[in-house]
């Protein structure tokens, strides 16, 4: 079991109200994504579910049990740092054998327990070796065979793959994935990189200024944010929007549209505007259009789409895709 | 280097190096020297430096007049036991103020080391009625106590500036992996920290092997250590030069010794933090 449930929470440090108050349920089994800009609390969160900092206010339950002011050590968590955190004086297999040991488990069973898991991780040739002999990804998945090898009742994850390049941290998203698939257990994963969270989640909690400003399916929020904020953050392109009187006209102080919903027209449409840059991906084709009297918006277009810099064209939304907003913000 | 360095510019400056370590060293080379002498010549003006007839006889005089085994196994259970007595309360207090400070951290740091800055002599008859009425004049037990008590700032000190230099996630991460303090200090902390631990306990060691305030003081016979030997050479036969050089070449022998093997630890645990 590994449901967690935060019951107005709050955390300050000094003056500042970090988290003024959050509560929020995390289910048996669920892969949760805490992303939300830098600054937004949602490390600090977690390091409350951790037990690394302690609570200001309200009270943190896991499986039911209440454990706000119990340490970190008797929470039955695990977590992996953004720095890996390893023990840089032990081996890998100390590393990994490290929560056991804390324990009281038998020789025999860590030795068999920590073979497992390096065999999972494909860790098995260096499990002599030092944290400092290997390369980021390796040291990651030695931080993830700490994690697992003692099967613990949620993971916590504390943007584990910003240090990894580009190439290596879509591998290692898949491999976080699938790790999920396979033990079932709860996991809570800190980013702040919105497409791990849309790739990656059950249910995202999206976070502003310590406040929780959505929680959803990664679709529910990409299709119904409630706001302004959530409707800007979740998605890349980032979603357009336009206020006057395009907006007013449709009974909003602003609308949105996301790029896929605009399309480019030769002939006919109710917008109308030139090309900048164009920005080829292959598959995808974007479009940075400078609409006359609307502004300028980010068009999506197959990978074939051909028009040039300069270009004029008519643009056509798609009315039923259209997200209006009123003047605080709030979806209509 | 940036900078061309002639032949001759380094030929001077190496000169002057030696030069300044002859001046510092000479004090000590002149006291090995003088402890192979006879009495007479160890008065003799203008001295020979080292044309003379050396001779073992101080030594043998000193081993046969007093039992320098015994003070230097003092020296050695002093200096280690206080040693080892401040690291046992400075580990945790050091961990405590790296990891867990508040806003009375640097206070209380500035507050123990300036406990260094008062003269001992001030406390002395305090310290002595203490240790007459719990019975703890002339016991290891007692001066073991107050060496610690009187390194434990610069102990503490040292430590934390090597513990600050230790990534907070490591030790949160043994915290999650389910360590208790105890464990997260024992099996994390100081083996992370062996470089620093070991600077630390060298130069404890050597402060208190030279400590000779308390230890003149609060010792007579049985816990009296190297210091108290060299000194009662010192005082009712100051006139006999070769035999208090000889003395005094036992006394310091095995620190030097130490100090010699360890040079490199030592200025890197001084000069720790300085440069990153």
């Amino acid at each position: 079991m590994g449901s967690i449930r935060l019951e107005n929470v709050s955390k300050s440090f000094g003056e500042t109200a970090v988290i003024p108050s959050i509560d929020l349920d995390i289910e048996d089994g669920e892969f949760v994504v805490f992303v939300g800009p830098s600054g937004c609390g949602k490390s600090t969160l977690l390091r409350l579910v951790a037990g690394l900092e302690d609570t200001t206010g309200g009270r943190i339950l896991i499986d039911g049990k209440d454990m706000t002011d119990t340490p970190p050590s008797k929470r039955g968590l695990a977590m992996v740092f953004q720095s890996y955190a390893l023990y840089p004086h032990m081996s890998v297999y100390r590393n990994i054998a490290f929560p056991l040991r804390m324990a009281g488990v038998d020789k025999a069973e860590i030795d068999r327990k920590v073979r497992e898991a390096a065999r999972v991780l494909n860790l098995t040739d260096y499990l002599d070796r030092r944290p400092g002999q290997l390369s980021g990804g390796q040291r990651q998945r030695v931080a993830i065979g700490r994690a697992i090898v003692r099967a613990p009742t949620a993971f916590l994850f504390d943007e584990p793959l910003s240090n990894l390049d580009a190439a290596l941290r879509v591998g290692m998203r898949l491999e976080i994935s699938e790790l999920h698939q396979s033990l079932g257990t709860t996991m809570i994963y800190v980013t702040h990189d919105q497409v791990e969270a849309m790739t990656m989640a059950d249910k995202i909690v999206v976070l502003n200024k310590g406040r929780i400003e959505q929680v959803g399916s990664p679709l529910t929020l990409y299709r119904n944010p409630k706001n302004l904020f959530v409707a800007g953050f979740i998605g890349s392109p980032k979603m357009n929007f336009v206020t006057g009187e395009e907006a007013a006209k449709r009974g909003a102080a602003t609308i949105g549209i996301r790029a896929e919903h605009i399309a480019l027209a030769p002939e006919a449409g109710p917008w109308h505007g030139t090309i900048g840059v164009v920005e080829h991906l292959g598959s995808d084709t974007f479009f940075h259009v400078t609409v006359d009297g609307v502004g300028p918006l980010t068009v999506r277009a197959g990978g074939e789409a051909a028009y040039g810099h300069g270009a004029r064209v008519f643009l056509r939304p798609d009315e039923s895709k259209i997200h209006r907003f009123d003047a605080a913000g709030q979806a209509l | 280097m940036a900078r061309r360095t002639s032949p001759a510019r380094v030929a001077v400056f190496t000169a002057l190096g030696w030069a300044v370590g002859f001046v510092v060293f000479f004090p000590i080379l002149w006291m090995v020297l003088t402890s192979f002498k006879t009495e007479l010549e160890a008065f003799r003006t203008p001295p020979s430096f080292l044309f003379f007839d050396w001779t073992l006889e101080n030594y043998a005089i000193v081993q046969a007049r007093s039992d320098y085994l015994r003070y230097a196994m003092n020296s050695i259970v002093l200096a280690g036991g206080s040693t080892l007595a401040a690291l046992v309360f400075a580990i945790p207090a050091a961990w405590a103020m790296a990891f867990s400070p508040t806003e009375r951290t640097r206070g209380t740091l500035l507050w123990m080391l300036s406990t260094k800055m008062m003269p001992p002599v001030g406390v002395l008859v305090p310290m002595y009625l203490l240790f007459r009425d719990f019975s703890l004049l002339d016991t290891h037990v007692g001066l073991i106590a107050v060496l610690a008590l009187g390194n434990l700032p610069i102990v503490i000190w040292m430590l934390y500036t090597y513990f600050k230099e230790i990534p907070r996630d490591i030790l949160e991460a043994s915290r999650m992996d389910g360590a208790s303090s105890w464990k997260e200090i024992v099996f994390v902390l100081t083996p992370m920290a062996v470089p620093g631990i070991a600077s630390t306990i060298l130069l404890n060691v050597i402060l208190a092997w030279n400590e000779a305030f308390w230890t003149l003081n609060l010792s007579t016979i049985k816990a009296a250590p190297l210091t108290a030997f060299i000194a009662s050479y010192s005082s009712p036969e100051g006139l006999f030069w070769a035999k208090l050089s000889a003395a005094s070449t036992l006394a310091i022998a095995p620190i030097l010794v130490l100090g010699w093997f360890s040079q490199r630890q030592l200025v890197r645990g001084l000069t720790f933090g300085a440069v990153k």
